[in-house]
């Protein structure tokens, strides 16, 4: 076995956490390797070293400042346990909205009715009132009756043609 | 009976806040410990520890134990401590152009042998060339450090913390003791004598 080979588990094998296959395998590198045997002791002198560091002691307010941000931020409402998604309350808010406003429209009529007259248009209905107070009687004169029936779409273009003809002779 | 730490975080997310504190006591030194090593500043360590117990607050309503609470703890710490350190680079950079691209990479001055080996040089001074060591190491490298060696944290959850392999993980690790043993080679080849009743646990 290499020494590259052995270097991963070196670690694992020092804070005794390798497993007895990977032990038996360092260990045995580790016999016939004086540099990996030495490199080994130096990692344990230096793990000793990195305990030299003093512990940093959080400062004396550290908990009451937390607390006061605890206490800043916003307390949940009751009806949030209704609404586990904030997407799914927004969709939910729209669909209402949109519910509400079709409900408010007038079922009879189109949309571009519902929109009341301004005063000057109803000026212009009132003095033309007399004219849509006649429009019953105009539909059932008989005056209406004696006007030729309507013209057929196919027939149309031979009757224009011979039109001119007879007005000639 | 005492509460492992997803007990007393599912307390919280029930609404005993009085869990909450008690996590916040047991914590609350490591954290800042850890973030103090990344970020090597004081009050950016403690607005950072703050922050972590902040969102761990905000986050009691969604928690669901499919973790270790610390690899849940410690990843946020971790993510906010590399967030800080970059944006501190960039603002050094816009400082100065003269100052180093890469604070992870910068060569360490370390003294003159005479020094280094000299009897008399106190803890403090030791303890400033360990911190400046470790502060030097790339970013992975130091977060695997300091969570395998002040966090004693198994393999796996530090795997998990810096999103890595166990395997890659170990490489890692390799890697990041050799440059301290090299770096930190006085150090270790003069450990230092602790005067009586002042030893401390190895």
């Amino acid at each position: 076995m290499k020494c590259e080979d052995v270097s991963k588990e070196l670690i694992a094998y020092l804070d005794r956490r390798a497993s007895s296959a990977e032990r038996t395998m360092v260990e045995g590198h580790l016999a016939k390797c004086a540099a990996c045997r030495s490199r080994a002791e130096d990692f344990r002198k230096l793990w000793n070293v990195l305990d030299e560091v003093p512990v940093h002691e959080p400062s004396f307010g550290f908990d009451a400042r937390l607390r006061q941000r605890i206490a800043a931020e916003p307390r949940p409402r009751w009806f949030t346990w209704l609404v586990p998604q904030p997407r799914l309350a927004l969709s939910m808010a729209l669909l209402v909205a949109l519910s509400i406003w079709m409900a408010r429209l007038p079922k009879d009529q189109p949309a571009s009715f519902a929109t009341a007259p301004s005063e000057e248009e109803q000026f212009q209905m009132i003095d033309h009132l007399g004219v849509l107070e006649n429009l019953d009687v105009l539909t059932k004169s008989d005056v209406l009756s004696e006007l030729p029936p309507p013209t057929q779409p196919e027939q149309a273009p031979a009757q224009d043609e011979a039109a001119p003809k007879g007005d000639g002779g | 009976m005492t509460r492992s730490d997803v007990q007393l975080m599912l307390d919280v997310k029930a609404g005993d806040d009085a869990s909450f504190d008690l996590l916040l006591q047991k914590y609350r030194t490591p954290l800042v410990n850890f973030l103090y090593r990344m970020v090597r500043d004081t009050a950016t360590a403690e607005d950072l520890a703050q922050e972590v117990f902040l969102r761990v607050y905000r986050a009691r309503k969604q928690y669901s134990p499919s973790a270790k609470f610390t690899t849940w703890l410690f990843r946020i710490a971790t993510n906010l401590a590399l967030n800080s350190v970059r944006d501190n680079r960039y603002r050094q950079m816009q400082v100065s152009l003269d100052l180093p691209a890469d604070e992870d990479v910068a060569p360490i001055q370390i003294p003159a042998r005479e020094m280094r080996i000299d009897e008399h040089m106190v803890e403090r001074d030791r303890a400033q060339m360990i911190r400046r060591a470790v502060a030097a190491l790339p970013e992975k490298q130091r977060v695997a450090v300091l969570l395998h060696k002040y966090e004693e944290m198994d393999y796996g959850e530090i795997a998990k913390i810096l999103d890595c392999s166990e395997s890659a993980l170990k490489s890692l690790l390799f890697r990041a003791y050799e440059t301290l043993r090299v770096q930190l080679a006085p150090l270790v080849a003069q450990p230092v004598v602790h005067r009586a009743g002042e030893g401390r646990p190895t």
